[in-house]
């Protein structure tokens, strides 16, 4: 399933990069892309799981950059 | 500004009011022996927390989350080290000055995102629904197939249909980028996305909101980001070795030095710390997806849709072009585009070959036929049918007709062979018809596919931009291709091909290309998205085109005016000019000034210049790639 979300405050470029790296290594997760131009996340991951992987992908990204946040 | 920038705002002015007081009073010596000593730090320090408090609260945060080379954390280890080192004024100042470049920044970043998205604002809010005889406004989501909507004046369409009432003015430039205003009446098809100019229309919905073509454009630009140019790849990868080096050369030079030529660490933590500003790598990560994101918008608002960074960086190498001639270069629609007449110079002549001809092909609904018949009410003719009698169709050779009971013979040369009749071949490009009347040869018409108006002009303008090489393909007769490829001024052409024989072609011709040369193939999708994909770049017309074709391609005409493939080609040369521009600059600003602080010749103010003050430079350099003209 591929999902779209916007985000919140999300004021770094390199933070948007790293975001995006660290989505892509959690498990499930088949493509990620953070766009710091459009402040939008995709977010392509396994359908069973993807409320549970989006709670990881919003606590990884609270890791990377705290002040972004990710509207659901 | 946001709330978040006002804020910031305030506490630069604060925190400057203070530094500056303070500032005044060391230098005018009111401080007296304290200057320079420890004592003055709590002092120095209120400015300093001012300013740059929630630096260090982030710095200590991610830390704790394990992101120890973040920009905070540089910036507190760089001012903390000047602390150390007594600049009091110079740690606080340099905060200051960091904040006022980052503050610079997300000013610069939030306004180019807005200019971006407003030229990307196509997307209708609502739609006008006939319910219980009031109009309700809807979501475009909800609006099924079939529906009649209703768009008043000034408003955007909201879904793909066909106008069923009223008359207007439709403004298209969002979708084509073509200002002029195109008239739309009752029974012609519209595309969402349009604005509706002064009548008010009522339209019969036959898309969903999903496929209808203003959904089909935003998904394709908000896409077009995520498939980034070489150029982007490898600044992302650059950016995750830089930062690392720039931070182990700091601690290096930090400690190495004062160990091998002796002396305090003060110099030497201080030099160090101006390493560590400047090792965020900003400048180039926000400001090169920037002025892709510029170069990409810049096109599509000339109505051209680029799918993505790589593509346009792709454009701009482009040294080889390959046209489907129908369609692309032609327009697809046969006219008559001469008369021959056997009485030369006689006007009377001709006329009566032309209607002859035009009635008595009256029957069929062969575009050749079609073609004549438009020629002869386009000149005020009228087909009056009454005097047409006794039509017989002679297989692959053309007809034989009475009218007004005299017989008249339409066809190929066959048929004038086959009844005898003396007549003059001609050898023009396109196809030939032959008319006799009575038995007397009577001329010829010629009909061929039309050329765009402005191909001859994209063809040249394309040479001016740097394109080598025009190739023209084409299922048609070899003289006809030929002629057309001399009309247009086009390098090589092959004829007579089979659908399949294009994919070879464009393989080869592929096979010819060297280094990073590019080859493009611009077709209006029928028969040809397999060629359009396997092309390094593949156009497609994008209002005569197939969904398939749009689908395939890379790069989408909206109107199908091939001049603007020039205009791409400048406007993706602009961009990578920038992107580069900005690479040169940053690193190269960056790199001199590591240099200086190696040396002890640049201090903090020239570090943090070369950190945010180059990213600012660099971003707004980026904002030109939004401005490319619309030629």
């Amino acid at each position: 399933m591929k999902k779209k979300f916007k985000l919140e405050d999300l004021d770094c470029a390199n933070c948007a990069a790293k975001m995006e790296d660290a989505i892509k290594k959690i498990s499930g997760v088949h493509d990620a892309n953070v766009s710091f131009m459009a402040q939008k996340m995709t977010i392509e991951a396994d359908d069973e799981r993807f409320d549970e992987i989006m709670k990881e992908v919003v606590s990884v990204c609270a890791k990377v950059e705290p002040d972004c946040k990710i509207l659901m | 500004m946001t709330k978040k920038q006002k804020n910031m705002l305030y506490r630069i002015v604060i925190s400057f009011s203070l530094l500056a007081v303070l500032m005044i009073c060391e230098h005018l010596g009111v401080f007296g022996a304290l200057s320079g000593s420890w004592l003055l730090l709590p002092v120095y320090a209120v400015p300093y927390l001012i300013i740059g408090y929630d630096i260090i609260y982030k710095a200590a945060r991610n830390i704790k989350n394990g992101q120890i080379f973040d920009e905070n954390f540089l910036m507190m280890l760089a001012t903390f080290g000047a602390f150390g080192v007594r600049e009091y004024s110079e740690a606080a100042a340099v905060m200051l000055f960091y904040q006022v470049g980052e503050l610079f920044q997300s000013y610069a970043v939030g306004k180019s995102r807005q200019s971006i998205s407003e030229m990307m604002d196509i997307c209708p809010e609502y739609a006008n629904i006939e319910r219980g005889g009031g109009l309700e406004q809807v979501d475009p989501d909800d609006v099924e197939v079939g529906s009649i909507i209703v768009v008043k004046p000034g408003e955007r369409v909201p879904l793909d249909g066909i106008v069923t009432e009223g008359e207007s003015y439709i403004d298209t430039a969002a979708l084509t980028g073509e200002s002029v205003p195109r008239k739309i009446v009752s029974g012609k098809e519209i595309f969402s996305g349009c604005v509706n100019g002064s009548g008010t229309l009522k339209i019969r919905t036959t898309k969903e909101f999903d496929d209808s073509t203003v959904a089909k454009i935003l998904e394709l630009v908000e896409n077009a980001s995520s498939k980034k140019a070489r150029t982007e790849k490898f600044i992302t990868k650059f950016a995750k070795y830089y930062t690392p080096v720039v931070t182990i050369g700091a601690v290096l030079l930090a400690f190495v030095p004062p160990f091998i030529l002796g002396g305090g660490f003060g110099e030497w933590i201080q030099r160090a710390c101006t390493f560590l500003v400047i090792s965020c790598p900003c400048a180039l990560v926000i400001s090169v997806p920037l002025g892709f994101f510029g170069g990409i918008g810049a096109a599509s608002r000339m109505g051209v849709l680029v799918k993505g960074g790589n593509y346009l960086e792709a454009v701009a190498e482009m040294t080889t072009i390959v046209f489907d001639k129908t369609g692309t270069l032609t327009k697809g629609e046969f006219r008559v585009t001469e008369i021959i007449s056997a009485e030369e110079g006689s006007e009377e002549a001709s006329e009566k070959l032309l209607e002859l001809a035009a009635l008595g092909e009256g029957y069929s609904n062969h575009p050749i036929a079609v073609s004549i018949r438009e020629a002869y009410e386009e000149k005020g003719g009228k087909m009056d049918m009454d005097r047409v009698s006794d039509a017989e169709e002679i297989a692959g050779h053309g007809i034989c007709v009475k009218i007004d009971g005299r017989e008249v013979l339409l066809g190929n040369e066959k048929l004038m062979q086959s009844k005898e009749i003396i007549y003059s071949s001609v050898s023009n490009a396109g196809t030939i018809v032959y008319a006799a009347y009575e038995g007397r040869f009577l001329g010829a018409l010629v009909i061929s596919d039309v050329v765009k108006e402005g191909a001859a002009d994209a063809i040249r303008s394309m040479k001016k931009v740097g394109v080598k090489k025009c190739v023209m393909l084409t299922g048609d007769r070899k003289q006809a291709a030929e002629a057309v490829a001399a009309e247009l001024g086009i390098d090589e052409v092959h004829a007579e091909l089979l659908p399949g024989d294009k994919v070879s072609i464009v393989e080869t011709l592929l096979g010819r290309q060297r280094g990073n040369e590019k080859l493009a193939f611009a077709g209006d999708g029928i028969n040809d998205a397999p060629v359009l994909s396997r092309a390094d770049i593949g156009i497609a017309m994008g209002s005569m085109g197939s969904d398939a074709a749009i689908e395939a391609a890379d790069v989408v005409l909206m109107d199908d005016d091939v001049r603007k493939i020039a205009s791409v080609v400048r406007c993706a040369r602009k961009t990578l000019r920038i992107v580069k521009q900005n690479i040169v600059f940053a690193l190269g600003v960056k790199a001199l000034v590591l240099i200086l602080g190696a040396l002890g010749m640049a201090n903090m103010w020239e570090a943090v210049f070369a950190d945010v003050g180059v990213a600012v430079i660099a971003i707004m350099n980026s904002m030109r790639a939004l401005k490319t003209d619309i030629k």
